[in-house]
């Protein structure tokens, strides 16, 4: 089989199944709970590694990442909740002390065996092709089996409980007064974050892992407010920067998981500089527009309070605007028909005072 | 253990191995103080990092491994990426957590990514370079250690400097901005002063493990003390204590990491304080939710005797009917009153002791008084 | 409009240095008049009130005034200065929601932030400070928390405290940000003294408050705000009920009671 086709195919299903539970993680505020479970997934390895007597199978490595991934989550509340510490903080204390756990157990007990720290931090995506086995008689890369499986798993589950999911996620109190058990979701998608993060373990890296939980739902984040959209455009993002990742780390001869980090990345740029909604670079052609047009109502607010015409002069002096900018201003305010310049100064037009009066009356 | 505690008078390694834990411990101690006081814990985080895109673009420019030039890189561009946050928070509805999220894993894979392009690169200068990701105490020696007294020195006397602003700063900056403190220019400084703390950190427990010495240290002084100041010299002990109990055991066997080693102190260190404190510690605020719920169920008992003693007889049987227990609980339970001195045993059952009788009535008083307040509200 | 002051003489600072005047101010925020070309003229030594509904924009005048958020336009004069050059001789009394009560300082260090104006840049406080600092606690009744730790004190006390912050300040006119809400009576009254205390000094207070009930009692001077300023002035000739009416709107005159039953 092509060794780019499964490379990339891999990384497909990594982004997808990492933006389909990530949208809730940064809907609900808990990106960084991602990052402490994505660290915690080692200790959880490691333990199921040496549970399972050394062999690196598939299950008990989920299983153990599972439960440590729980365990940080469950850690991390628990800590919130005595009061002694601020949830931020929690997290910072919580993942550290585990992954220093797994980071330990690794250099003592198995620095000879495959588990190097290397694979830990970026994964080895490119030895996807080589790892296959045998289904119904055809060879597919265990790559794909697994992650396959668990886009499956996290398609079906926001599929199923997307009523669920969005109602807990935007108005909890509501959802659990309606017997939806917010607690339970809250944990189910937990468990599916620590499934996804070993999963990925492999392809990506423990660390990288949360570049593709985060980035690409934060991007669809700024580009949309409606829930599906955003579902849509982060998996939309993941695969562009799985694609455009893996062409620039050949490119370059670099590591695959990190280039697609850095392209998410770059995505994320793009749309906070141009986002339609909100953008930086937008909002501020727009703000600029707009602040012409707040400055051209409030100086027909001022002429308005004047019987007699205004001059340039004394507008200056009351405002406190520069020349230009109350040029700009006059200009704005005359193709709106607002005011009429005279020689002794600036008048309000009837329709000027008119609009005056009804926008006073709208912002009451 | 003595021994090699010994040891770090002798043994140059393990001296500077220690030493440059134990600086880390201070400086991260002092400046994770602010940071957590401010909300900004996980900043610590990114800034760490967001360090190794900054160190590997240092080498590809430089061709240089010295480490002060490389950890100039790895400062600069986790400054870089807090300037991003902030960016990103001050120009975008994106929550807080998730712009730290973006910002840390955007520039730690491009930080990979350069990483690997250098080691896939025919440079045969290039290893070693991965040290800094999970740091490499092993490898500091007397000139890193001069060179973080002198980025920690720098550090800790800013902050001395400052001590009166940053304390405003953090505790109320809206206040802070109304007496005319350029709040913005004062947090840059202080988020700067934090870069160095990273720096200093890089080496020691590298970019993944840097947070947690920003945030443990203080998080268990502060279960030790209601003052700023007696909590930033407490952080900074309590940090030294780890760097250099790490490095301490990290020497004691082969194939022990010094890093992970530092944060697992600092841990326990933590552990400790929130169990232990005096006033703080989990373990007294267990005790003294027992201790209320015994007295609640004390008084509840002697106002069931009380009532049992003026209307009834006072004896096990009475009580176990009333408070629907079995008869051997209510003996129990009339004996833990008279053991509070509030029955005496009397000729039919038991009786209220005068002692009893005061307190059941202001019991009563009390109960009494409550609803009325609550009316009255 | 009641009250809406004269338009200023063009390119000339107001006269009369009034502790505070404010022309044109407007207030954006994302693109959202918060504060709609506001004047504003506030007497010497009065206890003047700036009342409104909520998201009327009342916090954010006070903000904006002292700059803790940007402005759209407008130019504000203290005592006939500019705002860095009369900086010592105003004190600002914020919400008492807006820090972290658990953090680890005295009530005596809060107090004496107020100094830290005064103090100047790297030097620390000192006996002198912390003899001020009682004396304000002192005026607030709460000299005896002096040592306690901020976290143990009621929502009232907390609210005293940044009280006596702001008398250390020891400035000319004041700002308060909804002293009064949500406070025991003993605090109320605590407040309340000092207010008059203030006043017998020849010190200006501007406060933001909430209740129309004891609006009149408390205050000489009233500025009704809703976004705009509706009017501004005298007690007696700003409340009426037409005035009351145009801040709120007819919903909230119908069960409203300070007019018909007090007024």
């Amino acid at each position: 089989m092509n060794a780019d086709l499964v490379i990339i195919v891999t990384a497909i299903l990594v982004s997808t199944a990492a933006a389909l539970v990530g949208t809730f993680l940064v809907l609900r505020r808990m990106a960084l709970l991602s990052d402490a479970i994505s660290h915690a997934v080692l200790p959880g390895i490691v333990l199921a590694y040496w549970l399972s007597g050394g062999e690196r199978a598939t299950l008990p490595a989920l299983l153990g990442a599972a439960a440590a991934g729980l365990v940080t989550v469950t850690l991390v509340e628990w800590l919130t909740r005595s009061g002694k510490v601020k949830n931020d903080a929690a997290i910072g204390i919580v993942f550290p002390a585990l992954f220093s756990l797994g980071v330990l157990a690794v250099s003592l007990y198995f620095r000879h065996v495959h588990l190097d720290m290397d694979a830990v931090l970026y994964g080895e995506i490119a030895y996807a092709p080589f790892n296959t086995l045998a289904l119904w008689g055809r060879e597919i890369p265990e790559s794909w089996l697994v992650m396959g499986s668990l886009t499956l798993l996290n398609l079906l589950f926001v599929l199923l409980f997307y009523k669920e999911l969005k109602l807990s996620t935007f108005d909890a109190g509501l959802a659990a007064a309606l017997g939806f058990a917010p607690g339970v979701l809250h944990y189910a998608l937990m468990a599916l974050v620590s499934f996804t993060s070993v999963g990925a373990f492999q392809s990506v890296g423990a660390i990288l892992i949360v570049a593709f939980l985060i980035i690409p739902p934060a991007t669809a984040y700024l580009l949309t407010q409606r829930l599906p959209v955003m579902i849509g455009l982060a998996v939309g993002v993941g695969v562009v920067s799985s694609l455009a990742g893996y062409g620039l780390a050949i490119w370059l001869d670099a590591s695959i998981a990190g280039m697609m980090a850095t392209v998410a990345g770059i995505c994320f740029a793009l749309a906070f500089l141009f986002s339609p909604l909100g953008g930086y670079l937008t909002t501020r052609l727009r703000r600029e527009r707009e602040r012409l047009e707040v400055a051209a109502r409030l100086l027909v607010a001022h002429l308005a309070h004047h019987e007699r015409p205004v001059s340039e002069q004394e507008v200056l002096a009351e405002f406190g605007w520069n020349p230009a900018f109350l040029r700009r201003t006059r200009d704005k305010a005359l193709q709106e028909g607002w005011l009429e310049v005279l020689r002794d100064g600036m008048r309000p037009t009837p329709s000027g005072l008119a609009f005056n009066k009804t926008r006073f009356a709208e912002d009451l | 253990m003595l021994e090699l505690i010994l040891q770090i008078f002798t043994d140059y390694t393990l001296r500077n191995v220690a030493l440059g834990s134990a600086l880390l411990g201070v400086i991260g101690g002092v400046l994770g103080a602010f940071t957590m006081l401010r909300r900004q814990s996980l900043l610590g985080d990114v800034l760490a990092h967001a360090a190794l895109p900054g160190i590997c673009l240092a080498f590809i420019l430089t061709g240089s491994k010295v480490p002060l030039i490389l950890l100039l890189g790895g400062g600069l561009a986790g400054w870089l990426a807090s300037l991003g946050v902030l960016a990103v928070l001050r120009h975008s509805r994106l929550p807080e957590d998730s712009a730290l999220g973006v910002m840390l894993s955007s520039f730690f894979g491009f930080g990979i990514a350069l990483l690997t392009f250098i080691q896939h690169g025919n440079n045969a200068n290039q290893a070693g370079l991965d040290q800094f990701i999970f740091g490499q105490a092993a490898t500091i020696v007397a000139s890193d250690v001069l060179n973080f007294m002198v980025l920690g020195g720098l550090a800790l006397f800013t902050v001395g400097l400052f001590y009166k602003e940053f304390k405003l700063l953090s505790f109320d900056p809206d206040y802070a901005h109304s007496l005319g403190l350029p709040v913005r220019g004062l947090g840059t400084l202080l988020t700067s002063l934090t870069v160095l703390a990273v720096m200093v950190g890089l080496q020691t427990v590298g970019v993944v493990l840097m947070a947690a010495m920003l945030i443990a240290p203080a998080a268990a002084a502060r279960q030790w003390t209601d003052r700023l100041s007696s909590m930033i010299g407490l952080s900074a002990l309590f940090g030294a204590l780890a760097g250099v109990s790490g490095a301490l055991v990290s020497a004691s066997r082969e194939n022990l990491p010094t890093g992970p080693l530092v944060i697992l102190s600092i841990s326990a260190i933590l552990l400790v304080s929130l169990f232990l404190a005096p006033l703080r510690g989990l373990v007294w605020d267990w005790v003294r939710t027992g201790q209320n719920r015994r007295r609640i169920f004390l008084e509840r008992l002697l106002l069931d005797a009380h009532v049992l003693h003026n209307h009834d007889v006072l004896t096990a049987q009475t009580l176990a009917h009333r408070r629907r227990e079995s008869p051997a609980a209510a003996q129990r339970h009339l004996e833990m009153l008279q053991a509070r001195g509030w029955v005496q045993p009397g000729h039919a059952g038991y009786a209220l002791t005068p002692a009893g009788h005061q307190k059941a009535h202001e019991l009563e008083q009390a109960m009494r008084v409550l609803p009325k307040t609550l009316e009255g509200t | 409009m009641t009250a809406q002051p004269t338009p200023p003489v063009p390119g000339a600072k107001p006269g009369a240095p009034s502790p505070l005047s404010v022309r044109d101010l407007t207030v954006v925020y994302r693109e959202k008049p918060v504060l709609w070309d506001v004047d504003l003229e506030v007497p010497a030594g009065q206890l003047c009130a700036v009342v409104g509904p909520n998201g009327a924009g009342k916090s954010t005048l006070i903000k904006a005034v002292l700059g803790l958020v940007p402005r759209a336009s407008g130019q504000v004069w203290f005592f006939g200065q500019t705002l860095t050059e009369a900086r010592t001789r105003i004190g600002y009394v914020p919400q008492r929601g807006a820090v972290d009560w658990d953090f680890p300082t005295s009530v005596l260090d809060v107090v004496i932030m107020g100094l830290y104006g005064k103090l100047g840049w790297f030097k620390r406080p000192g006996k002198h400070e912390r003899e001020a600092a009682l004396r304000c606690l002192e005026q607030v009744s709460m000299r005896e928390f002096a040592h306690r730790q901020i976290s143990q004190l009621s929502g009232g006390q907390q609210q005293r405290v940044f009280l006596a912050r702001a008398l250390a300040q020891d400035a000319d006119l004041y700002f308060m940000d909804e002293p009064f809400a949500g406070v025991d009576t003993v605090t109320e009254d605590a407040i309340l003294k000092v207010l008059h205390e203030l006043k017998g000094h020849g010190k200006t207070v501007v406060v933001v408050h909430h209740d129309l009930e004891t609006v009149r009692a408390y205050f000489d001077h009233l500025t009704l705000l809703n976004v705009q300023v509706i009017a501004s002035g005298p007690m007696d000739e700003v409340f009426t009920a037409e005035n009351l009416r145009q801040t709120y709107g007819e919903r909230m005159m119908t069960a409203s009671l300070p007019i018909t039953h007090r007024g």
